[in-house]
């Protein structure tokens, strides 16, 4: 497998977060979920302006396999939306943590995103 | 992991990802599933389906064992080396598995059923056997490929001319569809689960092992589960546990042609039942459904339909088609369009009739 990018965040559930200059989060699933899920088919994006609270579902991932709920990592508001994937969901597997992205979010309070965990806890969750 | 198919190794080194299916460890992709489903669509591809559960039917009660056993007719094959799709049913109709049964020799037949029902099935057989002269014998160990695609007759032939002889590849390249050899006691038919051309070879494990490297040294793409899966739901097949189970009779999932009613004396297991509802207006139809909004048609989803509710059975996604299309059962009336529920809103369907794609053309119109 690819290695995990240090810049970022990650949950849980497999999600990666980068953090904007502007304060942004740019939200989008690892490598190694996209991995697991298999070729994607279809991709339904959060509508931008929608609220969501931590572990909301804001999202969901097709793929040939199975669908698969896509969690807001922090509170706060989508601002904008990855419109190419509405056409092109493979650009997830092409590319997760560049063209692959989700959505981007004005974070409800912008130190949450620090809790998330960082690459090295990221690849130890991987491991176990 | 589970019960391993001789082909395991050959799996892992193709970089498999495998999965538990059945109790068997077999391959999901290796890879991209779609990749692999264009593939069987445009040129060739192979199944490693050794974990299909063979019964070995022998003796002078045989044919009249089979005659009783299974909802369709044996005896539609005649004299001819070749299989026939059929329903297994328990007395009320409701289907146990589906299954073909190849007919080898006078007294000789091979049944060949899903991994997952093989408890069962085995069951019947061993009740319906004790009133018949009749040797059930269970294989194991075996190589079951199934070689699919516009190419799969060419790369099948070569195959079998390098690894079995150029007798058999002479009788392989002679099979019409549907058709089957047993030539040096090797056989080989004309079907598939794929709507595309191609051939089911069963093999020792050895020789199966030769037969897959063979195959794919020629250009042969390996093929998993996922891909058999999405080949089998353009083309409009049934697949057990998911479009019929043991809750339904062959006449709601479409199968109403694979049970013989004709002749009338035949008594096979389940007759009495179907004969009750046969002409039953109020039956669900089966039918395809073709999603023209937006999301994915998974089975379970409920149908909204002019004439009442109906369930998806099968559903995902198409690659010939780059849509999502299903099978779905639904209540009986004349309506083109539907709506699925996907995650609490209705998206519209085209109702279609399967197959969506036969021999890489697309046969329905969505529109």
């Amino acid at each position: 497998m690819s290695e995990i990018p240090t810049e970022l965040k990650f949950t849980s559930e497999h999600e990666w977060v980068r953090v904007e200059d502007d304060g942004a989060l740019v939200v989008g699933i690892t490598d190694y979920a996209q991995e697991q899920l298999g070729d994607l088919v279809f991709v339904e994006t959060p509508e931008a302006g929608a609220s969501f609270v931590a572990g909301d579902v804001c999202a969901v991932v097709e793929s040939v396999k199975a669908a698969s709920d896509i969690y807001a990592p922090v509170a706060g508001d989508v601002v904008s939306v990855n419109e190419a994937l509405q056409d092109s969901p493979e650009l997830i597997s092409d590319d997760p943590y560049g063209a692959g992205w989700l959505f981007r979010m004005t974070p409800e309070d912008p130190a949450e995103w620090e809790d998330l965990l960082d690459s090295d806890q990221y690849g130890e969750l991987l491991e176990s | 992991m589970g019960r391993a198919t001789p082909l395991r190794d050959a799996h892992r080194a193709l970089g498999a990802r495998m999965v538990d299916f059945a109790g068997w460890e077999l391959p999901l992709h290796y890879g991209s599933q779609v990749s692999e489903h264009h593939a069987v669509r445009a040129a060739c591809g192979v199944f490693d389906v050794s974990h299909l559960a063979l019964t070995e039917v022998s003796g002078r009660g045989a044919r009249a064992f089979l005659r009783r056993l299974l909802a369709n007719d044996v005896d539609r094959l005649g004299e001819r080396v070749a299989g026939l799709y059929a329903c297994l049913l328990e007395e009320s109709g409701c289907v146990v598995d589906d299954l073909i049964a190849y007919r080898l020799a006078n007294d000789h037949y091979r049944v060949v059923s899903n991994a997952a029902t093989a408890r069962p099935v085995r069951a019947q057989m061993r009740g319906v056997a004790r009133a018949f002269p009749v040797r059930l014998e269970a294989q194991e160990g075996h190589v079951t490929l199934a070689v699919q695609g516009p190419q799969a007759m060419e790369l099948g032939t070569a195959a079998a001319g390098s690894v079995i002889g150029p007798r058999y590849a002479a009788a392989l390249a002679a099979l019409k569809a549907f058709n089957a050899t047993n030539e040096q006691g090797i056989l080989s038919a004309r079907t598939g689960y794929t709507g595309e051309d191609g051939f089911e070879i069963y093999l020792g494990a050895a020789m199966g092992r030769s037969f897959w490297q063979a195959l794919i040294d020629a250009g042969a793409t390996p093929c998993g589960l996922g891909a058999r899966d999405t080949l089998r739901m353009e083309a409009g097949f049934c697949l057990y546990g998911q479009d019929m189970d043991a809750t339904v009779t062959p006449l709601h999932c479409g199968l109403k042609w694979t049970v013989a009613m004709e002749p009338p004396q035949r008594n096979f297991v389940g007759r009495r039942a179907l004969e009750a509802v046969w002409e039953d207006r109020q039956l669900p139809s089966f039918r395809g459904l073709v999603l023209k909004g937006r999301g994915i048609l998974r089975a379970g989803q409920k149908v909204l339909t002019p004439a009442g509710e109906g369930r998806v059975t099968s559903g995902g996604y198409s690659p010939t088609m780059s849509a999502s299309i299903g099978l779905a059962r639904l209540p009986r009336g004349r309506y083109a369009e539907c709506e699925v529920e996907i995650r609490g809103a209705g998206v519209s369907c085209a109702v279609v009739k399967p197959p969506f794609v036969r021999r890489n053309r697309i046969l329905v119109d969505s529109e």
